[in-house]
């Protein structure tokens, strides 16, 4: 019982880093850009975040500037890819590379060294109620923003003006263009907010969820992401759910570890991949749901030709 | 619709646009005045939906200037053209799939969804062009997308409209309407640049045409004072051939029959089949009449084998006798059927792909393919013998099917289906959208298949055509087909209307 408490309780704040990364890609796949960066922005954010707290103790100092920086990151991506035709999938990874060396530079003199978190914010009278309260009302700020961004996203996709032009741009960026809509710039602003979010989310994880540092402290969460844009088949509720499902899957993998059931490690971390594979599976059966939700142009480089 | 004195709407002084060593427009003057319905006539690649996108900005010009209202304006986008009053009708529709009617709209007519979505239905009504704002464009035939483009443009009180081969995919009553709507507009002084490939519809409705021919202006004309005969020469330079079309020589062997065939499409809102019977035979071109829309795409996907049958449903489509309802497109090309779908570019072809790669696509099976090696001289001369055999336009055979205009590449898939010397030849809209010239040449190529024992279905919008290369005619509605009639024992009303649903001859039994 205390296990699953434990869990439950932990699971929104292990989602929150995954969930801010994918609705940040889930952005930009919307509007036909892959970008495979996202481990190493949030790499890159995490250690600058750890940093900027260690030194100022400003955790709004540290998430604005680990933003910045890594949209500052996507922004050489969005410019390979935009403006030199660069391949979607092999600049995405040398970007990514770039970001987790920077990383490993910039938190080589924070190894192993820990911050004070901020205190969850408890809900007053809610946060009361025996077991509910707990899981759901003691949680720190991040969360309850980011399901917030969550719900919020959601609507500016299927709702706004905005949200129409991001979708028609990824589905067919020549009829776009034809239509006079600013393809390039459509794309170059997706790309800066799936970089602004996983800033968000490398900063949230180095800083408040597990605020000790070490290199490589990300452990793939950015993997995670690209694969809950997939399971949640670029629909933001539904990745809003896999996240937490995902989250919880995370924090039952140390909980197994601690009570010694003898399952290895390696098949609960691997368990979000081979759900993803799952899912795939599954809805690959109705082509036409994927059609109408899958970015049709994803992956595919658009030059407007004067 | 006399000419004003004054200013033109527009004017363009020697237009010149090249991509690469290709002049697409060399030096092109062209003027259109305010409430004149102006043609712009041309063989495939000469140059005319280049022009066009010109004027609506989404190419700009290597050479020459655009004079709207008397003043030079760069016409930088498309934005740019709306803003000065100028709408367009796209040959490859501008819709998203994904989205529904209304939000298409909206995207160049910003405005609250509900408000727009009935100031759709009152000039869908108004002009007699039958639309459901709500409904997703995915699930939209070929002539209701092209009726949201035109709402679209007509939304947007245009000064000037631009339309893009609008009446290739309406039937005749509808394009009766279109053209009442047309004039209509016309007399409220918007100008019109209309681009056709059908004589007599410019003959019907334009007060001026330019005719272009290889990217330069070969003249000026009066289409209500000059033949149809003499514009298509001055088009084409030399005269275009008769179609000529021998009575059938049918030994009665059916090479495709379908027995009662039904189909429901999972999506409910692509049309399914009712009860679907009819026999092609050896040497015999049946000719399948209709509104889009009213199943001629499931049909057409049920007997290429792109939607399979059930095991227990394959008795319903058989060929040669055979039941191949269950089998895949493959299997069923291997026993000797040969499909030209009406989309060219994704279903008859790749467009990213060389036309000699897309030549292999079918055409694998004449030995071009040993032991699972691609042999790279027969591909490219099977491609070659395709350009020369239908007189396709291209530089060689290396270029992309992407760079082929509409007709071109019809003329290259029609080509490539026909030296598979198939059986069973299904072809749906064989000339939607290409020009004269082209289109005789393609219904030239049916016939001599024809004779040469070829039993053909032909899936058209198009009755003139139908009436031209057909033996039999049925008529698609609702999902039914009419029971079989002799091209010659019925007219070209008794026609329309049943395509209209009006007659009762629509199957009651199969057999």
């Amino acid at each position: 019982m205390d296990t699953i408490i434990f869990i439950l309780t932990g699971t929104f704040a292990t989602a929150t880093p995954l969930l801010l990364a994918a609705l940040g890609e889930l952005v930009a796949e919307k509007s036909g850009i892959i970008n495979l960066s996202i481990e190493g922005m949030m790499a890159l954010s995490a250690a600058m975040g750890f940093a900027i707290v260690y030194t100022t103790g400003s955790h709004l100092l540290a998430f604005a500037v680990a933003a910045g920086l890594a949209m500052l990151l996507s922004a050489v991506f969005a410019t390979l890819v935009m403006f030199f035709s660069a391949n979607q999938v092999a600049s995405g990874l040398a970007v990514g590379i770039l970001g987790l060396g920077l990383s490993a530079l910039l938190g080589r003199d924070y190894e192993s060294l820990t911050l004070q978190a901020p205190s969850a914010l408890s809900v007053p009278i809610l946060s009361d109620i025996p077991i509910l309260g707990s899981i759901l009302f003691q949680q720190d700020i991040v969360v309850y923003m980011t399901i917030t961004a969550g719900f919020g996203l959601m609507w500016i996709i299927q709702h706004s003006r905005v949200g129409l032009i991001l979708r028609i741009v990824g589905e067919n960026p020549h009829i776009a263009h034809n239509l006079g809509f600013n393809v390039l710039q459509v794309r170059f602003l997706a790309i800066l907010f799936g970089g602004f979010m996983a800033g968000i989310a490398g900063a949230y994880a180095s800083t408040i969820l597990t605020p000790i540092w070490s290199q490589g402290m990300i452990l793939g969460r950015g993997w995670i992401a690209l694969a809950l844009v997939v399971f949640g088949t670029w629909r933001v509720l539904r990745v809003m759910i896999g996240a937490y499902l995902f989250g919880a899957l995370l924090l039952a993998d140390l909980a197994v570890q601690t009570l010694n059931l003898g399952i290895p490690s390696q098949i609960m971390t691997s368990m979000p991949y081979a759900m993803t594979i799952v899912v795939l599976a599954i809805i690959s059966r109705d082509t036409l749901r994927i059609r109408l939700n899958a970015p049709v142009s994803l992956g595919q480089n658009y030059r407007p030709n004067h | 619709m006399t000419l004003s004195a004054c200013s033109p709407l527009l004017e363009l002084r020697d237009i010149t646009k090249r991509y690469g060593e290709l002049v697409a427009n060399d030096a092109i003057n062209l003027t259109v005045h305010a409430g004149e319905t102006h043609a712009i006539l041309g063989e495939n690649g000469a140059g005319k939906s280049t022009l066009m996108k010109i004027i609506f900005g989404v190419h700009q010009p290597d050479q020459g200037e655009i004079l709207w209202q008397g003043k030079p304006i760069p016409i930088t986008n498309p934005a740019k053209a709306r803003d000065l009053g100028i709408s367009m009708v796209f040959q490859h529709f501008s819709l998203f799939e994904t989205i529904s009617v209304v939000e298409n709209i909206s995207l160049t007519i910003p405005a609250p969804l509900p408000n727009l979505a009935k100031r759709i239905l009152a000039k869908s009504k108004a002009f007699g062009l039958p639309v459901n704002p709500q409904a997703s464009v995915h699930s939209l035939s070929v002539g209701e997308r092209q009726r949201v483009e035109i709402i679209r443009c007509l939304l947007q009180e245009p000064k000037l409209m631009i339309l893009d081969e609008p009446t290739s995919v309406l039937p005749p009553p509808a394009v009766d309407r279109l053209f009442t709507t047309l004039r209509n507009l016309s007399a409220h002084g918007i100008a019109i640049l209309y681009i056709s490939h059908k004589l007599e519809e410019i003959r019907a409705l334009c007060d001026r045409a330019t005719v272009l021919r290889g990217g330069v202006v070969t003249g000026t004309a009066n289409p209500t004072k000059t033949s149809a005969k003499d514009l298509a020469t001055l088009m084409i330079g030399r005269n275009i051939p008769q179609v000529t079309h021998r009575k059938s020589r049918t030994d009665g062997t059916p090479q495709l029959t379908l027995k009662r065939l039904n189909y429901h499409d999972p999506n409910l809102n692509i049309m399914g089949l009712k009860d679907i019977s009819l026999t092609v035979q050896t040497g015999e071109i049946v000719g399948v009449a209709g509104v889009s829309g009213n199943g001629q795409l499931t049909l057409a996907r049920l007997i290429s084998g792109e939607d399979v049958l059930s095991r227990n449903q394959a008795n319903s489509i058989r060929m040669q006798g055979e039941p191949v309802g269950h089998l895949p497109p493959d299997a069923r090309r291997k026993r000797g059927l040969s499909f030209v779908p009406e989309d060219r570019l994704g279903r008859g072809t790749v467009p990213s792909m060389s036309i000699s790669n897309n030549g292999l696509l079918t055409g694998h099976r004449l030995g071009i393919v040993k032991r699972g090696m691609i042999r790279r001289h027969k591909r490219d001369t099977f491609a070659q013998d395709c350009i020369k055999a239908m007189n396709v336009q291209t530089p060689n055979e290396q270029a992309k099917v992407a760079s082929l205009s509409g007709g071109n590449l019809q003329k290259f898939i029609i080509a490539r289906e026909m030296a598979l010397k198939p059986q069973l030849l299904v072809v749906s809209q064989p000339t939607w959208g290409i020009d004269v010239g082209a289109a005789a040449l393609v219904r030239q190529r049916l016939i001599d298949l024809r004779d040469n024992g070829t039993a053909i279905l032909i899936i058209s919008e198009e009755l003139e055509e139908l009436f031209e290369i057909s033996d039999r005619l049925t008529v698609m509605y609702n999902g039914q087909l009419s029971i079989p009639m002799f091209t010659r024992d019925t007219t070209f009303e008794q026609i329309g209307q049943m395509m209209m649903g009006q007659l009762p001859t629509f199957m009651e039994t199969a057999e």
